[in-house]
């Protein structure tokens, strides 16, 4: 940037200096919009394609929209008349209860594990480690719709292998033509089970990330001064990875609360109201019923709960310096 | 010195047994595509396809909307890729680069606009989609999916263009080099691994998305991982032509992940890792 101003002052020896301080300032006004010009077709497309349905989704919650408006294009102002329909319906708590729950529990076990995996990769051989971060990225790139196809396989009621091996390799009972989908606990049991193992790889790998980078040295001391394995880790290792774990944990709570596939493929792209969560609740009330208006104000519910979490990983990122 | 040998072989067992339990349904996935249909079906299950037969991939590639998709996904996924990539190199350069105001504003903004989860836009989309007629076309499809890997293009090109130093662009300068000139012949070559990681990126995204393609498009339009899921949801499935279908929608994917995995976790985590 500097050295644009040295060639300006070479090439301009004979101007005056009023011509030249002229000069100087429409090119500095031009190198100043610069940065503008680069990010401004970026910043249009995210507005354009992003920003505008979502300010359209905020207007549809406030409107009757069904297949007949989008047909004659007039729509009627129902003012908070979708949110009073779902705030007084007894499932919307219903579901979003569960959808907390749901996301919670798999939050919860995914870090948890996500933490054991990464701390026992440390004392892991080499060719173990290797192999662990192997299996990590092959269920990462795993397509999601491919993930539960394969999950549906695993836990076919006929020939599915979780059965069989439940039945004649663990003992655990008589699970012949078990059906997992019969009640919604053993059903949602298998979805988080789905939800948890695709959600692993990354959270591992993060962490073991982090882990790795805790001097052996400090673990050392730690345990000649008499720490033991958990105060080794609460009190060394916990405090270096802890800004990992509020993003990982910040991240995994978006991901969580949205999940729409894991459950609507499942069950075959008909699942019954006990397997609704909020994203599913949503698609329906707008793609089932066709009433858009309601189905905008339920997802206007998801998007602030999602704020609130972004809003604590977004101040995460800024604390270590990332965005600065 | 025993107690650490004990627990060292106590790891390496956890560890395995961590491998098994993560891989195990990929590996059922890949089995199960080379079984025989009777040993599919049986209740006792063939743990190694000893038999192993191509029937099921001859099976998944002639069913009905399978290349058709294929091209489908192809073409959305190469479109995509390629302006996204562009576009968000500008961007990168812009927030990297140059100090101005505004920018803290543009990347918390960016980082933002990541969290909003597709459901919540499906409908708005859906809706003005229908209403200028782009809804079973293509064009409406890679629009949206141009503005959903862009965010995370920006933020990971950016993390490219910030392990370059700039004084290599300065140096080119003062050599002569116009700054354009510097730009094109300095910082362009020197960012082209983040381009293929950028664009790995933003195609594996393309390639798995799902409720935008299957609320947007219909059949003759359908993209791959809408018709597999179509499979999936008639009952008595295949399931050997199923995981024949998967595996080879999996296997592109797989095999461009093992290249850039390791840019992913660092894009997301935004480099918190390091030092």
């Amino acid at each position: 940037m500097s050295t644009a101003g040295t060639q300006g002052q070479l090439l301009a020896p004979r101007r005056s200096p009023e011509v030249r301080r002229r000069a100087s300032r429409a090119r500095s006004a031009r190198s100043r919009s610069v940065p503008y010009l680069l990010a401004a077709p970026a910043i249009i497309v995210i507005a354009a394609v992003l920003g505008y349905p979502l300010y359209r989704l905020v207007a549809l919650s406030f409107q009757h929209y069904s297949l007949a408006e989008i047909i004659s294009h007039k729509t009627t102002w129902l003012g908070i008349r979708n949110y009073q329909t779902i705030f007084t319906d007894s499932q919307f708590w219903t579901i979003l209860q569960r959808t907390a729950e749901f996301t919670a529990f798999n939050v919860g076990a995914t870090i948890v594990l996500g933490t054991a995996i990464a701390m026992l990769l440390r004392n892991v051989s080499g060719w173990v480690r290797l192999m662990v971060n192997i299996a990590m990225v092959f269920v990462w790139a795993t397509p999601v719709v491919v993930a539960v196809t394969i999950w549906q396989w695993l836990i076919d009621q006929q020939s599915g292998v979780l059965n069989y091996v439940l039945t004649h390799v663990v003992r655990a009972g008589n699970f012949e033509r078990h059906d997992w989908f019969a009640s919604p606990l053993s059903g949602f049991a298998i979805i988080s089970a789905l939800v948890i193992w695709g959600a692993l790889p990354f959270v591992v790998i993060t962490l073991y990330a982090g882990v790795s980078q805790v001097p052996r040295e400090l673990e050392e001391a730690a345990r000649v001064d008499g720490a033991t394995s958990c105060g080794v880790f609460r009190h060394v290792i916990y405090p270096i990875i802890k800004p990992l774990v509020l993003i990982v944990t910040s991240l995994s709570v978006i991901w969580d609360f949205g999940v729409f596939n894991q459950v609507y493929i499942m069950l075959n792209a008909r699942p019954t109201s006990s397997y609704y969560l909020m994203s599913i609740y949503s698609y329906q009330e707008s793609f089932g019923v066709g009433q858009y208006g309601r189905g905008a104000a339920i997802a206007m519910v998801i998007v602030v709960f999602l704020i609130v979490a972004a809003f604590f990983y977004i101040r995460q990122l800024l604390r270590i310096g990332e965005i600065k | 010195m025993n107690t650490s040998r004990t627990r060292h072989v106590l790891a390496n067992i956890g560890g395995l047994a961590v491998f098994i339990v993560m891989i195990f349904p990929v590996y059922w996935m890949v089995a199960t595509a080379f079984k025989s249909g009777s040993a599919i079906a049986s209740v006792r299950p063939t743990w190694f396809p000893t038999h192993a037969t191509l029937a099921n991939f001859k099976d998944a590639m002639t069913r009905p909307f399978f290349w058709s998709s294929v091209r489908n996904s192809v073409v959305v996924v190469v479109a995509t890729v390629s302006v996204s990539t562009v576009v968000a190199f500008l961007a990168a350069v812009a927030i990297a680069r140059f100090k101005f105001y505004g920018r803290k504003a543009i990347m918390v903004l960016i980082v933002l606009v990541q969290m909003i989860p597709l459901v919540a836009l499906i409908i708005p989309m859906y809706v003005l989609l229908a209403r200028l007629h782009l809804t079973d076309n293509l064009l409406g499809l890679i629009l949206t999916y141009f503005a959903f890997v862009l965010p995370y293009t920006v933020w990971m090109l950016r993390g490219f263009v910030l392990g370059i130093p700039p004084e290599l662009e300065e140096a080119a300068m003062v050599d002569g080099c116009s700054r354009l000139g510097a730009f094109f012949r300095i910082l362009v070559p020197l960012v082209a691994p983040g381009f293929v990681a950028t664009s790995i990126y933003a195609a594996i995204q393309a390639w798995n998305e799902y409720i935008l393609a299957y609320v947007l498009l219909k059949q003759n339009h359908e993209t791959i991982t809408v018709w597999l899921a179509s499979l999936t949801t008639l009952r008595g499935t295949a399931w050997g032509t199923l995981m024949a279908g998967s595996t080879l929608i999996a296997l592109p994917i797989v095999a461009f992940f093992l290249a850039i995995q390791h840019r992913v976790a660092d894009g997301l985590t935004a480099g918190a890792v390091k030092g």
